[in-house]
């Protein structure tokens, strides 16, 4: 009985930490956000470890796959509603839509867990990911790759990401925002 | 791409997010939809004569009743199930109420009447366009419909699909009931939920090609 006691005062726990993180990110804390993605990561990973046991080769894949489906879909988090549910559903889609594409169901041990599992464990050793997202990257046309570059990637703001390219700030802000969708899509296809 | 690098990426500038997106994009979808379906009734069907008169009979709104309160279930329906985690819930049972209540009008209105008036107040003058006619004009609704799901995050495909071309088949009932000149329950109950099954079915069997993120 107590062990289920501390096992769920743990989950509460980490609901409720991550949650106020992400909170803090959509309210545009970037410290806060990387704090919560971090974090994030290390549960994704034991989540898919664990039903991957197979092919462990692509857990970080999967970890990076769902991490920018976490960022792409992010409007999609409502504050008020429990966070635990949300990212459970993220993670839960990311796999079986990987074992569905790859036609390998038969490695999805327990389908039908329970939501609770998502934050249940953690994992910060990352082994490499097959796919590298900086190809990926490189293959998108230059109007989302570059804004992704100067803005992501070497911390330009909006206003001077548009002076270096001569693109208009909202240009710079779509392109991201776009860019970083392409790249989900590439992910997921495979490429 | 090492995975702290990916995590670095993602929250470097980070903007705010507004939040409440799925209710505005749903809401803003369907106002195009909407505009889109009448100008499609209008070029397509036309009004219906005598319809600023029929408006001033009660029975009249029967019909739009009906379809706007299904189509207000079917919003709340699709705005959960855009976002992953949530559940419809007891919205389920606000969408099967509007059709419970215009079949159980359609048995008392069809029990009272006489036998042979019967045949008529379930096909009407119209029964063999009503359910096409329906489905024609939710199009835009269900083109509008499934961009609002798109830009969200369904997890459940199929479903997510069926609730968007329900939430256009009610919208696309609602606006044909400006061409449509019948009024008697049971050719509701027949043809119009029939009418607004077709989207529903179509949106079903589009949500896995069309809204996989």
């Amino acid at each position: 009985m107590e062990r289920i006691e501390q096992k769920e005062a743990r989950f509460a726990d980490n609901e409720n930490r991550l949650r106020e993180l992400l909170v803090q990110g959509l309210n545009g804390d970037a410290a806060a956000y990387h704090q919560f993605l971090k974090t994030l990561s290390a549960h994704l990973r034991a989540y898919f470890r664990k039903r991957l046991f197979q092919r462990t080769d692509a857990v970080e894949d999967l970890v990076q796959e769902t991490l920018l489906a976490v960022h792409n879909q992010r409007h999609t988090y409502r504050t008020d509603q429990p966070l635990t549910p949300w990212a459970h559903a993220i993670a839960r889609y990311k796999l079986v839509d990987l074992l569905r594409s790859r036609a390998t169901r038969e490695a999805l041990t327990d389908p039908l867990d329970d939501a609770l599992e998502i934050f249940a464990a953690s994992d910060t050793d990352a082994a490499d990911a097959k796919k590298d997202l900086d190809k990926l990257l490189a293959g998108l046309p230059d109007r989302q790759r570059l804004p992704i570059v100067h803005v992501k990637l070497e911390g330009l703001s909006v206003v001077e990401a548009a002076q270096r390219t001569g693109m208009s700030e909202s240009a710079i802000k779509i392109g991201v925002h776009r860019g970083l969708k392409a790249l989900a899509a590439r992910i997921r296809g495979g490429a | 791409m090492k995975t702290e690098e990916l995590v670095a990426l993602l929250a470097a500038g980070v903007a705010p997010v507004p939040g409440n997106t799925a209710r505005r994009r749903f809401a803003v979808a369907m106002g195009w939809g909407v505009a889109g379906a009448v100008l499609l009734l209008l070029l397509a069907l036309g009004l219906r004569p005598g319809l600023a008169q029929a408006a001033g009979e009660f029975v009249f709104w029967m019909k739009p009743a009906f379809a706007a309160s299904l189509a207000l279930a079917s919003f709340v329906v699709a705005e959960r199930l855009a976002r992953p985690g949530a559940r419809p819930g007891l919205a389920w049972a606000a969408l099967a109420t509007p059709v419970l209540a215009v079949w159980l009008v359609a048995a008392v209105v069809l029990a009272n009447a006489a036998p042979a008036q019967r045949a008529d107040l379930v096909f009407g003058a119209t029964w063999k366009f009503c359910p096409f006619n329906i489905a024609l004009i939710s199009l835009p609704l269900l083109a509008a419909a499934l961009w609002a799901m798109k830009g969200m995050a369904p997890t459940r495909l199929a479903l997510a699909g069926a609730s968007a071309g329900l939430l256009a088949g009610a919208l696309g009932a609602l606006v044909y009931a400006l061409h449509c000149p019948e009024s008697a329950a049971p050719f509701l109950a027949v043809w119009y939920v029939l009418g607004i099954a077709i989207p529903t079915l179509a949106g079903a069997a589009l949500g896995p090609r069309v809204l996989r993120w």
